[in-house]
């Protein structure tokens, strides 16, 4: 399974849809994901890649991490990711 | 008929002081009490700051067999309550005794018991605990050893609700002596969280910062948690009058809400349901409020509605009145935490200084109140109220008046 793969798969879960319906352009919100949903979602990414994501849930605007659409948050693990090495 | 309540004895230890003269001391001198942690395996926190209490001596104070059961929410609370009754110049027998009780608020209870004992267990691989965990670690063991060193016999227990224990508790104890349930109440509450567990469950919802707590300021980066105790004697107004006691401020009114909304995101309309409640239950007119002690935990989530639920429940008044966060100097002390902000509003009346919101950068738009930024003030003020609210969306908000 790929980064991709694996990331659309925890959103999904958490949004309780199928990955299919979790698209590259999806926004958190329209998938229905609320604040504490995506503290739970960036937990889940952290333990399945072991990588830390800079993210503040105070002000998620002022983060370094993207969260503004699905694409976004793959790329920034990816990022994180290949940065552990 | 309703009896009218004061409060003759009051007791803190907190980052800013192990006294009530130190820790107003602090708070006129705006000073910060917020550091870097020091307990076991604190390198493996993100969060490495917080309000700790630094030169507490315990085994000096307590001896062997109170040290087995005492955790340190239960020592702070024995603390700071020595401070309060002490205070009040009240000795508990006869009839005062079986009409005085303890009603206390904490979130936690014992959780640095939880957590060495979890250690003890789980990482060093132990099968056998101290026989006292369980008496040491429950919500109730620090009213109950109040209770039992000051002789207190009345109506006894412990609030929990998160952030608000310490108001609901008080608000309690208000209750009871207006209703001439009790003669005299021993209140407030105590929180003792900065332990490497405590601190790692609070990182995990990640509004925490990193560097400091600064309450309605645009820059804010989350809250940071303190610890300590706040403890009060509340007392049947005549009953202290006839003893020719030192009356330090009136307790007239509070109210409690739910926002029946969101576990953690606090409502707007809940926060001013409760405020508006104080205001009416202590039958006060908007105007004759002069300063609030915020609940201002310096999440954005928090400021923006608490600042928006003064400005619905004020209106014009909201920019006539102070409104300062001290959470910014002492941390947010959690279950405690309305507990040490009511002394920040005993001083407000009876010295006529208010504390100041310390760390205050960038003002917020959203947040356009009168915050007392980073210096003390000289102000008179006849009312004021303590906002509380809580995780669960569980509200309480009480109202003093100077006599």
């Amino acid at each position: 399974m790929s980064i991709q793969d694996k990331v659309i798969a925890i959103i999904a879960e958490q949004a309780v849809l199928e990955p299919s319906d979790v698209t590259l352009d999806s926004t958190l919100e329209s998938l229905g994901i609320d604040s504490l949903g995506l503290v739970e979602s960036i937990f889940a990414i952290e333990e399945e890649f072991d990588i830390s994501i800079p993210f503040n849930a105070n002000e998620p605007e002022e983060s370094d991490f993207d969260i503004s659409n699905v694409a976004a948050i793959i790329q920034g693990i990816e990022k994180l990711v290949a940065e552990k090495g | 008929m309703m009896k009218r309540v004061v409060i003759t004895g009051a007791g803190t230890i907190n980052a800013l002081g192990h006294s009530v003269s130190e820790t107003l001391t602090s708070m006129q001198e705006g000073r910060c009490g917020i550091g870097a942690l020091e307990f076991q395996d604190v390198d493996r926190l993100s969060i490495k700051i917080g309000g700790q209490v630094r030169d507490f001596e315990a085994e000096g104070r307590f001896n062997r067999q109170q040290m087995a059961l005492y955790d340190r929410f239960t020592q702070f609370t024995l603390f700071a309550a020595d401070e309060a009754i002490q205070q009040s110049g009240l000795a508990f027998d006869g009839e005062l005794a079986t009409t005085t009780g303890v009603v206390l608020g904490t979130a936690g209870g014992g959780v640095s018991t939880w957590d060495d004992n979890y250690r003890s267990v789980y990482e060093d691989g132990k099968n056998r605990v101290h026989p006292f965990v369980v008496p040491k670690l429950m919500n109730n063991a620090a009213a109950s050893h109040v209770s039992m060193e000051h002789n207190l016999k009345g109506p006894s227990f412990t609030v929990s609700t998160a952030c608000a224990s310490s108001n609901h508790a008080m608000a309690q104890a208000f209750q009871m002596v207006r209703t001439g349930m009790a003669t005299a109440m021993v209140t407030g509450g105590s929180e003792s969280m900065l332990c490497f567990g405590g601190v790692k469950a609070w990182e995990g919802l990640r509004v925490m910062s990193k560097d400091a707590c600064r309450p309605f300021s645009a820059n804010r980066k989350g809250m940071v948690q303190g610890e300590g105790a706040g403890i009060f004697v509340f007392e049947e107004y005549e009953h202290a009058k006839a003893r020719g006691a030192e009356i330090l401020c009136e307790v007239i009114g509070f109210a409690m809400s739910s926002d029946a909304a969101d576990i953690v995101m606090p409502s707007k309309q809940g926060a001013a349901r409760a405020i508006s409640g104080a205001l009416k239950d202590a039958r006060l007119n908007p105007e004759d409020v002069g300063y609030i002690n915020a609940h201002g935990t310096g999440t954005a989530a928090n400021d923006k509605t608490e600042c928006a639920a003064v400005a619905d429940s004020f209106g014009q008044h909201a920019d006539q009145l102070m409104i300062s966060s001290t959470k910014s100097m002492h941390g947010h002390l959690i279950g405690g935490t309305g507990a040490v902000e009511l002394l920040a509003c005993i001083m407000a009346l009876r010295d006529g200084v208010i504390a100041p919101t310390i760390g205050y950068e960038e003002p917020d738009p959203e947040c356009a109140l009168d915050v007392v930024p980073n210096e003390a003030r000289d102000a008179k003020v006849d009312v004021v109220l303590s906002n509380a609210f809580a995780f669960g969306g569980l509200n309480a908000v009480l109202a003093l008046r100077k006599i």
